[in-house]
């Protein structure tokens, strides 16, 4: 997700899209990314560490976006 | 000198580049983005475009490419880099700069003509600039818009790593203005807007970019 900090114009735009549909009550929006990673093996700790690292150089750019990583069955 | 430009699969302005370079005096080196090799150059210039489709975040999968091992451990040791445009964005990915380029906050591409003015005239590609020159360039760009934290765009102006910014209007919202900044050495440059659209009568809005690439050769002989 981009940092609360950093402003997010696809929000933005998605922000003004809603209340021209009739939708109301909504006061901000914000537009991230999800990333859906599959794994033959059981994801172990090691993997979940690698899985941090992958978010961390690759996935997202620590300067403007946060990252949360969960497991999914 | 020697000036390599990189092209990565969806550069656009790598032979504007490589033109720029050699009107700018120097001799230009085309050097390939799957390439562990510099060949032998003395400065690398990476341009304009859309490279890797601007897949995930603009130069976030260029920055892993194999040529820019060498262009982060060469820079490193002082080589003169210049990153225009989507270039801009690959350094800041590679954390060769500080901060990040976002969407345009009008959200929509913008064309156009740009003043600017040169705030810092000591760098490798700046140097045939006077500080305070007002200078008008193309700019094109969706994702332009410059933002770092406060504490980091504080050391930028504190430290004069701000090598351009944005006069008359500012047209993507970038932070303080910010067109272009330095490394803390100074040999690493980015710069949103593009000095190589700019170095000849027939095209482009006028001569002001030529002063990038003159730059180098003035620094070296100075």
């Amino acid at each position: 997700m981009p940092k609360p900090e950093i402003l997010d114009p696809q929000g933005k735009a998605v922000l003004g899209a809603l209340p021209r549909l009739g939708f109301a009550g909504v006061t901000d929006v914000r537009q991230g990314k999800r990333f859906e990673l599959e794994f033959a093996d059981e994801v172990t700790a090691d993997v979940l560490a690698e899985v941090e690292k992958m978010a961390e150089t690759l996935l997202s750019n620590p300067v403007i976006e946060n990252y949360a990583v969960r497991v999914e069955q | 000198m020697k000036v390599g430009v990189v092209t990565f699969p969806g550069s656009l302005d790598d032979v504007d580049a490589l033109r720029a370079v050699e009107i700018g005096g120097n001799e230009a080196v085309p050097l390939w983005h799957g390439d562990h090799d510099l060949k032998g150059v003395d400065a690398i210039v990476l341009p304009g475009g859309f490279s890797y489709g601007d897949y995930l975040r603009c130069g976030a999968i260029s920055r892993f490419s194999p040529v820019m091992t060498e262009v982060i451990e060469a820079a490193g040791a002082g080589m003169p880099v210049l990153g225009i445009c989507n270039g801009f964005q690959i350094l800041c990915e590679s954390h060769l700069l500080p901060g990040a380029l976002i969407r345009n906050d009008h959200r929509k591409f913008v064309c156009r003509d740009q003043r600017l003015r040169i705030e810092n005239a000591t760098t490798p590609w700046t140097s045939a600039y006077t500080e305070g020159d007002e200078i008008t360039i193309v700019l094109k760009n969706g994702e332009g818009g410059f933002v770092a934290d406060e504490a980091t765009l504080d050391r930028l102006e504190g430290e004069g790593q701000v090598v351009a910014r944005y006069l008359d209007v500012n047209p993507n919202g970038s932070l303080r203005d910010i067109a272009g900044i330095t490394n803390e050495r100074g040999n690493v440059v980015g710069l949103m807007p593009h000095p190589e659209h700019a170095v000849e009568d027939l095209t482009g809005a006028g001569t002001d970019g030529l002063g990038f690439f003159t730059s180098l050769a003035a620094h070296v002989f100075a």
